[in-house]
């Protein structure tokens, strides 16, 4: 981690003094998309606070299976959870299965729409999608007649207003200048946007200078106004990937779905994985060169 | 049937590429080994104007081989999430998927079976279907052709609309509804029948009509008097299909491989 003189005001703290800050039963989002930039690093923490009744909002990967598991969950908005390789998280399953968890689910496009609608500070968006399908029957749902001569009937996607959001970038400086270079950013401009506080975990937190906004700027996530505080986690994704800095561990997602089989084996699994502070979980999953190593997976 | 020496998942992506022959310049998404290589086989034979990706963010200039890569592909364009999102919402693509169910309206469902609050079966949750089912045209493809993935009452969580007028806003389809083409391992089926309903267009060597009815749980109807067979792949798209899967993903999707031609 680099400082510069200049800098007369920093947003670095502690993944625990980040998740210190929420509370129980606020609605979180998430960014990342199933096995991709993942916030994990600030998803196992929430694992080790006494947080509890949240709702979560993502496009879920291991981070919803993770905090099933743990029983953080009342409440999950959301369009789909999947591990790619492994289609079913087995957590997520056996939360849903069980009834342990509310779910309001929505399209892909629709969990935009309510992003993009609270970013806007808009009480709804109008959409087509829903129609003809269970999801506007679920409770939440209504419906809005254009008011020019066209006359149809939409959905009013409702805002999805987040108390918080925790994304995942490669970069930033002290201040919150926020670089996300994969080659998909996702929707994680939008959580910030929804939500009151954005809270970053970053692979590296760098000088203002060596962001080199002139060739990064299409990388730079949205204004750091937005952003309240960041933490330098190196490897916090993982299991799922940062590409381009490293990419997905199969083999430990396998582990993670092994997890589920009884509770001795999730006892097992928490205990190796879940107890310790970030780097000691680095170590545990195979080290830095380990994880830099893991090749491409192909689609 | 000399024609039919190749295997069923031949046929099958055979009969895909059929789905993408008509539509020009959109993108192809075919979800799945079988359906991507479908995609991947109207784009070099008949329809080179498709525009398909890596299955991740970018298109391709060519099919990219399911599995391990044997080149670098040369990308044309950006599928990020937000961009597919806009393409889709614009009309320009037609997707081939294979849901859990699938009921006589065309209604599918990969969400969830059995009540909601705790369901018997959690799967992934609706992802995309709702838009995707009213934006742009649909296909699918059931590779275990039975009553329970063709049910006999609506699908257990409707992800995505089809031809129920109950379900219809004002009395009309919902806008941009347009489902195609049903591949399954027995027969290829279509929305042309009375009141857009499913009939069976053709059969797979060796099935017969009575065969995909029993294993059907609602009526079907049939586009011909006599049903013709399934077309089998021509040498010429065997031998391209060796070069779209050179790592024969396709044969290990369907269970021991069968033959197109069944016992």
């Amino acid at each position: 981690m680099s400082t510069e003189p200049s800098d007369d005001f920093s947003k670095v703290e502690t993944p625990s003094e980040i998740i210190s800050r929420l509370e129980d039963g606020m609605t979180i989002g998430i960014g990342g998309w199933a096995t991709r930039r993942k916030p994990m690093a600030l998803v196992r923490e929430i694992l080790k606070s006494d947080l509890k009744d949240l709702t979560l909002v993502s496009y879920g990967g291991p981070d919803v299976g993770l905090l099933c598991a743990a029983g953080k969950i009342k409440r999950l908005i959301f369009a789909f959870v999947s591990l790619d390789q492994y289609p079913l998280d087995p957590h997520f399953r056996a939360a849903r299965q069980s009834g342990q968890i509310e779910v309001w689910e929505l399209d892909e496009g629709m969990l935009h729409w309510g992003l993009r609608a609270a970013a806007m500070d808009l009480p709804f968006l109008p959409t087509r999608i829903g129609i003809g399908t269970d999801i506007i029957n679920q409770p939440g749902f209504k419906l809005i007649d254009s008011p020019y001569e066209d006359g149809e009937t939409f959905v009013a996607m409702p805002a999805i207003n987040l108390d918080a959001a925790l994304i995942h970038a490669h970069r930033s400086d002290v201040k919150g200048n926020i670089l996300t270079m994969s080659p998909d950013p996702f929707f994680d401009e939008l959580f910030s946007r929804a939500a009151f506080h954005t809270y970053a975990s970053v692979e590296k937190i760098v000088m203002t200078s060596e962001l080199d906004i002139p060739t990064n700027a299409r990388f730079a996530l949205v204004e750091r106004a937005r952003i309240t505080a960041v933490t330098e986690t190196p490897f916090g994704a993982h299991p799922t990937s940062a590409a381009p800095d490293y990419h997905l561990d199969l083999k430990h997602i396998k582990s993670y779905v092994e997890g589920a089989a009884s509770p001795e084996a999730w006892d097992a699994y928490k205990t190796a994985y879940l107890l310790s502070t970030h780097a000691d979980y680095v170590d545990a999953v195979g080290g830095a060169d380990t994880i830099g190593a893991i090749a491409k997976p192909v689609y | 049937m000399t024609d039919y020496n190749c295997s069923l998942a031949d046929l099958i992506i055979n009969a895909c590429a059929e789905a993408w022959r008509d539509d020009g310049e959109l993108m192809a998404t075919g979800i799945g080994p079988l359906p991507r290589l479908g995609a991947s086989l109207a784009k070099v034979s008949f329809n080179p104007l498709l525009q398909l990706t890596d299955g991740e963010n970018y298109y391709a200039d060519a099919p990219v081989p399911p599995g391990k890569r044997h080149a670098e592909p040369v990308y044309e364009g950006y599928a990020n999430y937000d961009r597919v999102f806009s393409a889709l919402w614009g009309g320009r693509r037609h997707s081939m998927v294979s849901p859990v169910q699938l009921d006589r309206f065309g209604q599918a469902n990969i969400s969830s079976i059995g009540d909601r609050a705790a369901p018997k079966v959690a799967m992934l949750g609706a992802r995309g279907f709702p838009g995707n089912s009213i934006y742009h045209p649909n296909s699918f493809f059931i590779p275990n052709h039975s009553t329970r993935s063709f049910v006999a009452d609506e699908v257990d969580f409707v992800c995505m609309a089809g031809y129920n007028p109950e379900r219809y806003l004002k009395g009309t389809p919902p806008k941009g509804l347009d489902l195609r083409i049903i591949v399954s391992d027995l027969c290829v089926m279509d929305f042309n029948g009375p009141d857009k309903s499913i009939r069976v267009v053709s059969l797979h060597p060796g099935v017969s009509f009575a065969q995909v009815q029993e294993n059907t749980g609602f009526e079907l109807s049939k586009a011909s008097d006599t049903l013709p067979l399934t077309p089998a792949p021509s040498k010429a798209h065997m031998a391209l299909l060796e070069t779209l899967d050179p790592n024969n993903v396709r044969g290990s999707v369907l269970k021991d491989n069968p033959p197109a031609i069944r016992n």
